[in-house]
């Protein structure tokens, strides 16, 4: 077994094959660590850096950065907690996100960081967006208001040839990730689920299904995200 | 020492939040043990008759009525809280943030397919009616606020657990299943 490394987080010796991504490596050890953009089975791209770690002083992202034999990882430190925090802020201040409203209300990622961190109000100024909700496809629903343009559907959602269903489209601030016109139309009811699922949020929606779960049942109504993860 | 002095409003809400300060059941007796009440929907007293301590907003800010509310709370209310979605962060009535004010009373008066009765097209635009203001804003866009206690409505317990720690100073701690953002 030489290819086992052994490293710590927040001082707890741990231990995972060399190479495997912090995140997984701390999973197998009972740690959680938490992402957005990040799933299992896709390559890991450090885009949301809701994961980020210090690592001999330097800030990295836990999901692209493999595990070494005695490295020393800090994770649950205040000011780390309080990074990821505003990235959760920022994320809720720069779309639109009406939970009240909203079919993904307490099955969402984003919404269960806000509870995981405790965000009463976020620190920044809400800007309110216009954006657009795109309905013409015949299973799902794609709501601009709610993406935080994490690519997972993009990565994760394609059909046969390996095409992806959704796509960026436009840049800077006008950037968005769309359903393909094309693709949509022909997309059967199992690939509108799997993308409802791949999506962290309520911006994939299957149509026809929404509020499906009673409050108290949903997935992050009495367990904050992360519980799942223990040895 | 004389019991600390409430007051709560209902701004751009829909008095939810209120009905949820309701639901802490019996314990409003005790609440009536521990607090006076001022200025409030509750007791019906329409102006402020003394300093107050705690002033609870409910409903954030679409009109210039609810920002004179709003600065006369801040100016006698010791504490101010953001009490729910609304007033943390504009909630349902903010989904016509981004469109146009005009485009929006286009809809709610003329062209919108419920509109029948107005043959005449008017727009409402009374000096006895309120403005609207360009989009629904949070409270503490407009002032300070101290205190936030999320949830469309607050929980009752969340509510009851934020106002017994202020009243007594001990420290408040929040089991998880109390702060929710629906
Ligand atoms: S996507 Fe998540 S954070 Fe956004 S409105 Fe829906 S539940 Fe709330
Ligand atoms: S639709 Fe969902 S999965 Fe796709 S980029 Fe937006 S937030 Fe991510």
């Amino acid at each position: 077994m030489s290819n086992l490394a052994k490293f710590k987080i927040d001082g707890v010796e741990c231990m995972a094959e060399a190479g495997k991504f912090i995140v997984e490596a701390a999973r197998e050890n009972g740690i959680f660590i938490p992402t957005l953009c990040n799933m299992p089975g896709v390559k890991p791209q450090g885009a949301c850096r809701v994961c980020t770690v210090r690592i001999n002083g330097r800030l990295m992202t836990a999901c692209t950065t493999p595990i070494g034999d005695g490295m020393e990882i800090e994770s649950n430190k205040p000011d780390l907690i309080d990074i990821r925090k505003s990235i959760v802020e920022l994320l809720f201040v720069s779309g639109n996100h009406f939970c009240p409203a909203c079919e993904k209300s307490g099955d969402c990622e984003l919404q269960a960081l806000g509870y995981l961190y405790q965000m009463m109000v976020p620190r920044y100024p809400y800007d309110f967006p216009l954006r657009e909700v795109d309905a013409s496809s015949p299973y799902i629903i794609k709501d601009q208001n709610r993406c935080i343009m994490c690519k997972r559907c993009i990565k994760s959602v394609k059909d046969e040839e390996g095409r992806s269903y959704f796509a960026f489209h436009n840049r800077g601030d006008k950037l968005e990730v769309v359903l393909d016109k094309v693709l949509g139309e022909s997309m059967d009811k199992q690939t509108a689920e799997k993308a409802m699922e791949s999506c962290p949020v309520g911006s994939i929606l299957v149509k026809e299904k929404g509020f499906a779960k009673p409050i108290g049942t949903r997935k992050f109504d009495r367990k904050p995200i992360g519980s799942d993860v223990k040895l | 020492m004389s019991k600390p002095v409430i007051a709560t409003t209902s701004l751009a809400g829909c008095f939810g939040c209120h009905m949820s300060i309701l639901d802490i059941d019996e314990r409003i007796l005790q609440l009536f043990d521990l607090v006076e009440f001022n200025k409030s929907p509750i007791d019906d007293i329409k102006k402020f008759t003394k300093p107050v301590d705690i002033g609870i907003i409910e409903g954030g800010c679409c009109n210039s009525e609810n920002v004179e509310v709003l600065k006369d709370f801040r100016k006698n209310c010791k504490i101010l809280i953001s009490l729910g979605e609304c007033a943390i962060m504009g909630g349902l009535p903010a989904l016509r943030n981004g469109i146009p004010v005009e485009e929006c009373l286009h809809e709610a008066y003329i062209g919108g397919p419920t509109v029948q009765l107005n043959t005449k097209h008017i727009l409402p635009n009374d000096d006895e009616l309120p403005m609207l203001l360009d989009k629904v804003y949070p409270c503490h866009e407009i002032v300070k606020i101290d205190y936030y206690l999320p949830g469309c409505p607050p929980r009752a317990d969340l509510i009851w657990d934020a106002l017994v720690a202020l009243i007594t100073g001990d420290p408040l701690k929040l089991p998880y299943e109390l702060i929710k953002f629906d």
